[in-house]
């Protein structure tokens, strides 16, 4: 039984679902919408990676750091609009987040 | 062998359970402390795939950072999370729906890429013991610093950016503090800064 390159497909095909279900069920929360992205991402890095690795290019890899700096910085900026957001209304649901609406 | 199996089965399964909690959790804490899980889990299999340099970048910027802010972030809203969770069963069947079809679709076409693709026969350099003399971050050293070096600054880059906006969004100067300025102090000078005047005897300073 040897694990090869559609078992780690497989993983991250799943992993991917399941962030865009979160993304699905969690509409109002954010925080949640954020982390399902996050859970999105490392899915894709894990497809990057795997395939780097059974193709034996390094391309891959180097591209997954640059998704990974891309994540972290997707984060923080994410998370600073949530806190002034969060200053400006005292909510954060974003259902009825309708201010830029002309 | 097997003990690769075994391995590969249990991340794998710890990482979607823990990828599944995340989505469904009530506490967005708890969110929080299973997406660590979930990316500890990955880690391992990266370094089952034979990227470790890879999987010790996810620990220290997803474990180590990434999700510490959103801990942060989480516990510093004070808001009321059961009200956000309203419509979660209303969305539940659609988005199981979706979900499914995307799984079923997604897992098709990796089937089909890793049975015909080019990757066909390849097996795990690591898993056969056939991998290169280099470890994997000296490798990746190699070609990130050469042939990758444009991207590489882009990288940093594109951090400063999203530094610089995260302090310009959350920084704010609250009104009626005092601060030191400066300037005004630098700029200050003998005629500005006092007042000669004759008193008579007998007088005080009026204002």
């Amino acid at each position: 039984m040897t694990i090869g390159l559609a078992h780690y497909l497989a993983v991250a095909a799943i992993l991917f679902t399941i962030g865009v279900f979160g993304i699905f069920v969690n509409r109002k929360n954010i925080i949640v919408i954020l982390m399902s992205v996050e859970l999105m991402l490392l899915a894709v890095n894990i497809n990057l990676v795997a395939f780097s690795v059974f193709l034996g290019n390094l391309a891959g890899q180097v591209f997954a750091m640059f998704v990974l700096t891309v994540a972290a910085a997707e984060a923080a900026v994410g998370l600073a609009i949530l806190v002034t957001f969060f200053r400006n209304r005292g909510d954060i649901a974003v259902d009825d987040a309708s201010m830029m609406k002309g | 062998m097997a003990l690769q199996a075994i391995a590969f089965y249990l991340m794998a399964a710890v990482t979607v359970a823990a990828g599944f909690c995340v989505v469904s959790a009530r506490n967005p804490v708890h969110s929080v402390l299973w997406l660590i899980l979930s990316f500890f889990s990955a880690a391992g299999l990266f370094v089952l795939m034979g990227a470790e340099f890879i999987a010790m970048l996810l620990v220290v910027v997803y474990v180590g950072a990434v999700a510490v802010l959103f801990l942060f972030v989480v516990m510093m809203l004070d808001v009321d999370f059961a009200a956000l969770r309203q419509g979660f069963a209303r969305y539940m069947p659609l988005g199981l729906l979706i979900a499914v079809f995307l799984a079923a679709e997604m897992v098709l076409v990796s089937a089909t890429v890793a049975g015909s693709g080019a990757a066909k026969d390849n097996e795990n350099p690591m898993a056969s013991g056939a991998g290169s003399a280099l470890s994997n971050a000296e490798a990746i050293g190699r070609v990130l610093y050469t042939d990758y070096i444009y991207f590489f600054q882009a990288a940093g880059l594109v951090l400063l950016v999203a530094m610089i906006g995260a302090i310009v969004l959350t920084l704010r100067h609250k009104p009626g503090v005092r601060r030191q300025v400066i300037m005004d102090q630098v700029l200050r000078t003998p005629k500005t800064g006092m007042r000669i005047t004759n008193l008579k005897p007998g007088e005080g300073i009026g204002e």
